[in-house]
This record gives structure tokens, C-alpha cells and sequence, in this order.
């Protein structure tokens, strides 16, 4: 089945998540959130979000508390160094492995 | 002057989708992700060959949830001009034109279009990302890399060369608007937006860009190092409004503090710097220092 | 309403019947006056255009990218080396399929420089994806124009109106200029399937893969090799739209005739020759000197270039005692353009049938060096009476 029948004849990119793939899957590491540290959390009320602020990937939710999209999450390390209470750490992919998420 | 935004007040909508093909800890994802958030969705975009280009993504998928137009690497400006001219014909002036150029699309082979453009007056929104080099192609040298740096075309004895000053170049074109802007101050480059749109012809933004795998440093450092470039009065953050230059943000509180991080700091957190010498440091330390000289005279 | 202008006026007037949103200018002999012309229909209010006086001829052809992106009619003319100096943004418009209409005022190329008048600059282009069409008087100039824009909205291919520098550009002769009711009638404004638009968002022509890819809504998208196969098979297409284009403008206006080819004294000749542009008529004078002598010659104009009408030429040429093509232009390192594409578009329809006529070929005028007709009927004779060359021969040459 070739692309005769699609609907344009130039290159025309419509948006959508993911054009890199799942690029969870780079990473070598992921954000965990304590939210025992978490400033919005501990308050319960809108407050800091550094981490969604810089994230560059977009992955980390503005709620309460920041979730972290793991499919696309490239653990890029920039949240768990900005967050003001370091309420992040990095931790190693190899503790996952097998099955296990965290969603921090 | 407005009131400045806050993380709390920064809109929440997003216009960039995860996912995209750019570096782990890519600075340019965090000032495009800011910056379309002060465009709008009214805005067309204009891109060049870049890491834009690709952090936008492969045909058939697209990363920005704006309408662009990729074009050819120097016809950046002209581009914008062409769209902003077609809109016009069509009464369709609501809209906002916004080019997003590398450094090496500006300073180098796309000067000449955006120098026609801002002498004609094209009302657009012109961002250079500077990543200090053409970084999408594998880190070669270009105008705006700083003396010293290791590229992948200089790669024994660092750049000889000074950083071309484009913000000055487009100042001398009497251009409404110039701001200098860093992606580690997200939020002090919004502002920047929201305060120009309004100003008629072409608006030149000059954004730094912090680079993991050009600039060699660990990914998760990329905010504290463009913070470092600010705070060593390496690099400032300024506006040029009509002619009246102000430092802003955090280069406007240097002037009050009176204090700068030794640049040796920012040049020792990136391995393109380590073969600068220590003589190399102190020099550029001094002319750091006077500069600043210069901007303490001004406040007095 | 018959006027006296200039070829490079008929253009100007041709545009501004057309009715375009954005103009491109930037100057360069000789097609400067085009962009004088414009400028004060604009200015004057006659034409209501956004004039952009860009800084560069790569910069007039990103302005009419961009503005044709963005949904508007555009226009821009060049010589030479500004369409040179453009010729990454002509392989861009074609494959981006916009609709974007160019007059080249033909001039030769440097280096070293030279002002006048050869095909040098438009020929070298004719890999470019873009069509186009070849004028031989300023009739066709203006009336080229406005079809221009019918056929290429049609196709959504780009296009080139080429006519010759100084010997055309320059020179007055009468024609008859359309009225606007009837342009308007031709030409509807233009609706392209898509332009750039917040309410309809979508990233055009950035990089395509060498392979096909699904898309955000599931559906297998092209390559890049489907998106530039669909280029060439919608140009072949265009030989059959350049048909209609000429049915509708004689519907409307009362004047057409062959899209591909202007024959002269060709039904009877038992030697054609062939050329581009305005000097097929002036070698219409050598043709009717020739006659004279007894000879059965004729000359044949190719209007359109690109895409190539190969089966019309086979056609016309098949049988034929000899062929001679004449230009202003070549492909260096081989021989002309024309002929090297005629011989191919023979030689695969003819081919095997005992028809295929020996081709010769006279390369006249590079630079402007002046086409004196004595030298082109001298030529023709003599290419009639046996083969002179194996290589292309250069008229007026002093060496």
C-alpha cells in the first residue's frame, strides 16, 4: 500500500507529540519527586514550579504534585538541579529496570 | 514599564509538544517553549536550517502547534518580510511574523537579509538563538562563537577571533527594539516579547543559548552556567527601546551589587574553554571589568 | 486597445492585469525598466501590490516564496546572474509547488561580465522543476504573463516568462494590451489549497525523510522521493494544461494557437529549423530568402521549453531532410540545450522508423554578439546543402 492516495503533494507537517519517538527512552536517569520537599505539594497551593518552568522537554506537569511524563522524559537532570528544596534527585534508570515504575 | 511576570502568572498553554528530536538539556527548548508562549497563537514562525529545524521535527510530524515556513539558510529575514507583505495584502495584520535564526543564520550567512529587512522597516519579531556556534551540524565555528572556544573546526587553539556583537550591529539600524536575553532568565525574555510587540518595525532579539554537547558540560548544569555567563558580566541582558539602552533583570541588579563572579568561573564549568589561558582570562577579566565601569558610571 | 511599448512595459502591463498581492524587485539589466514600471503603478495607485524592494535577487525570490506560502499572487523578474544569484531559492519554489510567475529578462552570464543579451541564464535553470516558456514578440510577452499565472495556479508549479534581453526588452512594437474585465474573466483570484494560517497550523517543507513515515493522524505520508516524483509527473501533466490554458485565452480573448510550437513555412519544408525566442524570426527572413532560391525550409519556434513537448517536436520534425537548431545558449561541455533535448525527444519517438532526420546545430549571438540574418541565412544554406560539423558551430565568431 504506497502513498498515492495521500491528501498533499508537498511536505506539509501536521503537529503531534513524540516526532523523536518515545524519547523516554534516552535517558540514563530519572527525576524523582519527594514530596515531603516539594514546595506546591507541602503547601498545597500553586507555588514555585521552577521544575516545569525549565524543563525543556515539556514532560513535567504545572499540578499538584509536578508529575513527570516518563515516555518522553530525556533525564536531562535541569529540574533536580533548579528545584530551590532539592525535592528531585536523579536517579539511575538500572533501579527500574524489570518492570518496576515510579512515578515520582 | 509592566509589572514583571512570575512563574505563578506565566500562561500555562503550551505550544511545543514533548518529544522532540533536540539534545538532552537542550537550551534552546526552554527559550522557544517561553517564547511562543509571549507570541501567541496568532503567530506564523520562520525557520532556517537550525536546531530548530530539527527540534520542530521530520516531516510528516511537527513538534509546534504554530503554522511555519522552513526556508532556505540566508533568506531567514526575507522570509519574514515575504509572509508579513502577503498579510498585509490580505488585511490579515492581527497576525504576528516571528523568525527564529541560529547564530550562524544571523551573524553569518543570513546578516545581509535581516540588515534589508530592518532597513525597510518589515514589522516582524527576530530571535537569534545563540548557541555560540553551528551547533546542529556538529559544533563548527561561527561569527558569534566567543575568542577561545573549541569547535569542531577549531579544535587545537580555540577560536582567534572575537564575538561578533550582533545586537549592536542591528542597534545601528535604529530599530525600535534590541533586547540581549539568556534562556537561563525565561522569564525576563517574555517580558522582553510582551513589552515590544506593540513597537512598529523590526523587533531583534539576541538570546543565549547554553549548549551540552557543543559547549561540554554535564546537561543538568545548563540553567546555572547561562546564569554564570549573567553573573560574571560576561554576558548582559539589555533592551534598546528607541535608542535608550537599560540593563534588565539580572544585569540591572549587578549594577546595584557591585559584584561580579570572576569569569574564570564560567569559562572552568565548559571544556570548550580549556585551552584558554590563564593570561587569556585575565584579560577578558579586565575588559569585563571596565565594561562594567562604564555601566556603574551611567547609574551614578 | 492596440499600444506601442516596450517588451519590458508589455511585461509590466501583463503583471499588473494579473492582479498579485506581493512584488518582489530588485534591479538588474536589463530588466530594471519592469521593476520601474511597477514601482509606479503602485506608487500611482493603479496597482494595488505590497512593492518590496528587497536586497538581493535571493531575497526577491524568499519574498515571493513566503508571500505565495502565506496565500498571496506574487511576482519577480530577473537576468543573468541575479537569477543565478536565486537559483537555490528556484529549486526551493518548485519543490515547495508554488505557483510563483518570473519573468528572466535573458542576458548572458559572466564570467566575464557581459550586459547583453544571450539565453545562457534562463537555460541553465531548465533542471530547476520550474517550467518555461519562450516569447518571441511583445504579444507574447503580455499575453504569456497573464497565462502564465492561469497555468500555473493550475499545476501549482512555478514558472519562468523568458524573453530577450534588449533585442525584446528594449526594442517598441505594436500589441494589443487585454483589457482587465477579460483578465479577470481568465484568471480568477487565487485560491491555493493551503497558506499559512494560525487556524490551520502545519509546518511546511522542513527535512522529509528518504523514506515514508505515518503521520500524526495514522496515515502513511510520502518521502521525499514520492513528494519530487509527484513534481515530475504533475510537469508532464502540465503539457496538457498548457493545451487548455491556450483554449481558454482564445475563448476570451479571440487570439491563441499552438501552446508548444510557432511554425513558419514548416508543412511543405523538407529543412526546419529550430530555435528559441526572437530569433526565429528573424530567421524567418532567412527562411523567405532561402525559399526564394528554391529551397523548402521553414522555421519552427519552441514556446515552451520546459516541460519539454517532446512528442509535439518528433512530430513536427519526423521525416524531415535535416534539422538545424539555433541558440543563443549551450550546455558547456556537450552542446546546446535545445538541441541535445530535441535529438532525444526524436530520437525516442522516431527512432526505428526510417524517419529520424540528421540534426545539426549553430550556437549565434553568445553575449550579444550581433546575429546578422546574412550570417544566419549563409548558415542555413549552407546547413541545407550537406553537414558542416560534428560539433556545434558558432555563428560570428572572430577568432
Amino acid at each position: 500500500m504506497g502513498t498515492r492516495r495521500y491528501r498533499r503533494k508537498t511536505s506539509h507537517s501536521e503537529h503531534g507529540p513524540g516526532d523523536g519517538g518515545l524519547t523516554g527512552s534516552w535517558r540514563v536517569e530519572r527525576p524523582v519527586i519527594d514530596q515531603s520537599l516539594c514546595i506546591p505539594c507541602r503547601r498545597n497551593k500553586e507555588a514555585c514550579f521552577i521544575c516545569w518552568l525549565y524543563c525543556p522537554e515539556v514532560v513535567i506537569s504545572r499540578t499538584i504534585p509536578p508529575t513527570v511524563d516518563l515516555k518522553y522524559c530525556k533525564g536531562c537532570g535541569i529540574c533536580a538541579e533548579e528545584c530551590p528544596t532539592k525535592a528531585i534527585t536523579m536517579v539511575n534508570e538500572a533501579q527500574f529496570a524489570g518492570g518496576k515504575k515510579n512515578r515520582g | 514599564m509592566q509589572s514583571k511576570t512570575t512563574i505563578l502568572n506565566l500562561p500555562p498553554e503550551e505550544f511545543v509538544h514533548p518529544g522532540t528530536r533536540a539534545c538532552s538539556g537542550c537550551g534552546l527548548s526552554i527559550a522557544y517553549r517561553v517564547g511562543l508562549k509571549a507570541l501567541g497563537k496568532d503567530t506564523i514562525l520562520v525557520v532556517p536550517p537550525s536546531c530548530l529545524t530539527v527540534l520542530q521535527g521530520l516531516f510528516p510530524v511537527a513538534s509546534t502547534k504554530l503554522p511555519c515556513l522552513n526556508v532556505t539558510f540566508a533568506s531567514t529575514a526575507a522570509a519574514a518580510t515575504g509572509i508579513l507583505a502577503s498579510l498585509k495584502a490580505q488585511g490579515k495584520q492581527h497576525v504576528t511574523v516571528a523568525a527564529w535564526s541560529g547564530d550562524g543564520g544571523t551573524a553569518d550567512i543570513g546578516l545581509q537579509a535581516l540588515s534589508g529587512a530592518a532597513e525597510r522597516g518589515d514589522n516582524f519579531i527576530y530571535f537569534c538563538y545563540d548557541n555560540e556556534g553551528y551547533m546542529n551540524t556538529g559544533a563548527q565555528r561561527s561569527g558569534t562563537t566567543p575568542l577561545g572556544a573549541l569547535t569542531a573546526n577549531t579544535p587545537f587553539k580555540g577560536k582567534m577571533q572575537q564575538k561578533k556583537d550582533v545586537p549592536a550591529i542591528m542597534a545601528a539600524h535604529n530599530l525600535s527594539y534590541v533586547a540581549a536575553c539568556s534562556a537561563a532568565y525565561p522569564l525576563d525574555l517574555y517580558d522582553k516579547i510582551k513589552n515590544c510587540l506593540h513597537l512598529p518595525g523590526t523587533k531583534y532579539f539576541h538570546i543565549h543559548i547554553p549548549c551540552p554537547p557543543g559547549w561540554g558540560y554535564d546537561p543538568r548544569y545548563g540553567i546555572k552556567i547561562g546564569r554564570l555567563a549573567v553573573e560574571t558580566g560576561y554576558y548582559d541582558l539589555y533592551e534598546i527601546v528607541e535608542g535608550q539602552f537599560r540593563l534588565t533583570a539580572a544585569s540591572e541588579k549587578l549594577v546595584e551589587k557591585r559584584k561580579l563572579v570572576p569569569v574564570r568561573e564560567y569559562f572552568r564549568s565548559q571544556s570548550r574553554f580549556r585551552v584558554l589561558t590563564d593570561e587569556q582570562i585575565a584579560g577578558i577579566q579586565r575588559q569585563i571589568e571596565e565594561k562594567w565601569e562604564g555601566y556603574y558610571k551611567k547609574d551614578e | 486597445m492596440h499600444i506601442i511599448e516596450n517588451g519590458n512595459t508589455a511585461a509590466a502591463l501583463g503583471v499588473r492585469l494579473c492582479r498579485p498581492g506581493v512584488i518582489a524587485a530588485y534591479p538588474i539589466t536589463p530588466q530594471t525598466p519592469v521593476t520601474e514600471k511597477l514601482s509606479e503603478y503602485v506608487e500611482e495607485g493603479s496597482l494595488r501590490a505590497e512593492y518590496i524592494p528587497v536586497e538581493s535577487e535571493h531575497s526577491a525570490m524568499a519574498v515571493c516564496i513566503a508571500a505565495s506560502s502565506a496565500g498571496s499572487r506574487v511576482f519577480t523578474a530577473t537576468s543573468a546572474n541575479g537569477l543565478l544569484y536565486m537559483h537555490e531559492q528556484v529549486q526551493w519554489a518548485s519543490g515547495a509547488r508554488l505557483p510563483i510567475v518570473m519573468c528572466v529578462v535573458n542576458r548572458a552570464v559572466g564570467a566575464p561580465w557581459n550586459i547583453w543579451n544571450d539565453q545562457q541564464d534562463s537555460i541553465s535553470q531548465r533542471d530547476t522543476g520550474w517550467m518555461q516558456i519562450y516569447c518571441s514578440d511583445h504579444q507574447q510577452i503580455i499575453d504569456g504573463v497573464i497565462k502564465a499565472y492561469w497555468l500555473a495556479e493550475k499545476v501549482s508549479i512555478p514558472i519562468m516568462v523568458c524573453y530577450d534581453g534588449y533585442i525584446l526588452s528594449h526594442t517598441f512594437m505594436p500589441f494589443d494590451l487585454p483589457e482587465q474585465k477579460k483578465v479577470d474573466e481568465f484568471l480568477p483570484p487565487l485560491c491555493p489549497e493551503y497558506a499559512l494560517d494560525p487556524d490551520a497550523p502545519a509546518n511546511l517543507n522542513t527535512v522529509t525523510l528518504p523514506d515514508v513515515r505515518v503521520d500524526v493522524k495514522g496515515e502513511l505520508a510520502h518521502g521525499y522521493m514520492e513528494i519530487r516524483y509527484l513534481l515530475q509527473e504533475d510537469l508532464r501533466l502540465s503539457l496538457a494544461a498548457a493545451e487548455e490554458a491556450e483554449k481558454r485565452f482564445a475563448s476570451v480573448f479571440g487570439r491563441g494557437g499552438d501552446p508548444y510550437l510557432e511554425p513558419y513555412r514548416c508543412d511543405d519544408a523538407d529543412y526546419i529549423a529550430v530555435g528559441l525566442g526572437s530569433i526565429t524570426y528573424q530567421l524567418r527572413v532567412s527562411v523567405d530568402d532561402l525559399r526564394e532560391e528554391g529551397m523548402k525550409v521553414g522555421v519552427m519556434g519552441v514556446r515552451f521549453y520546459r516541460p519539454f513537448p517532446d512528442k509535439a517536436v518528433a512530430a513536427a520534425l519526423r521525416g524531415k531532410k535535416g534539422v538545424i537548431v539555433f541558440e543563443k545558449a549551450l550546455s558547456y561541455g556537450y552542446e546546446g540545450a535545445l538541441v541535445s533535448d530535441l535529438k532525444a525527444a526524436i530520437y525516442q519517438h522516431v527512432a526505428g522508423t526510417g524517419l529520424l532526420p540528421p540534426v545539426q546545430n549553430f550556437i549565434a549571438g553568445i553575449g550579444g554578439r550581433e546575429i546578422r540574418t546574412e550570417d544566419l541565412t549563409r548558415a542555413l544554406r549552407a546547413a541545407v546543402q550537406s553537414r558542416i560539423a560534428e560539433e556545434p558551430v558558432w555563428i560570428g565568431l572572430k577568432l
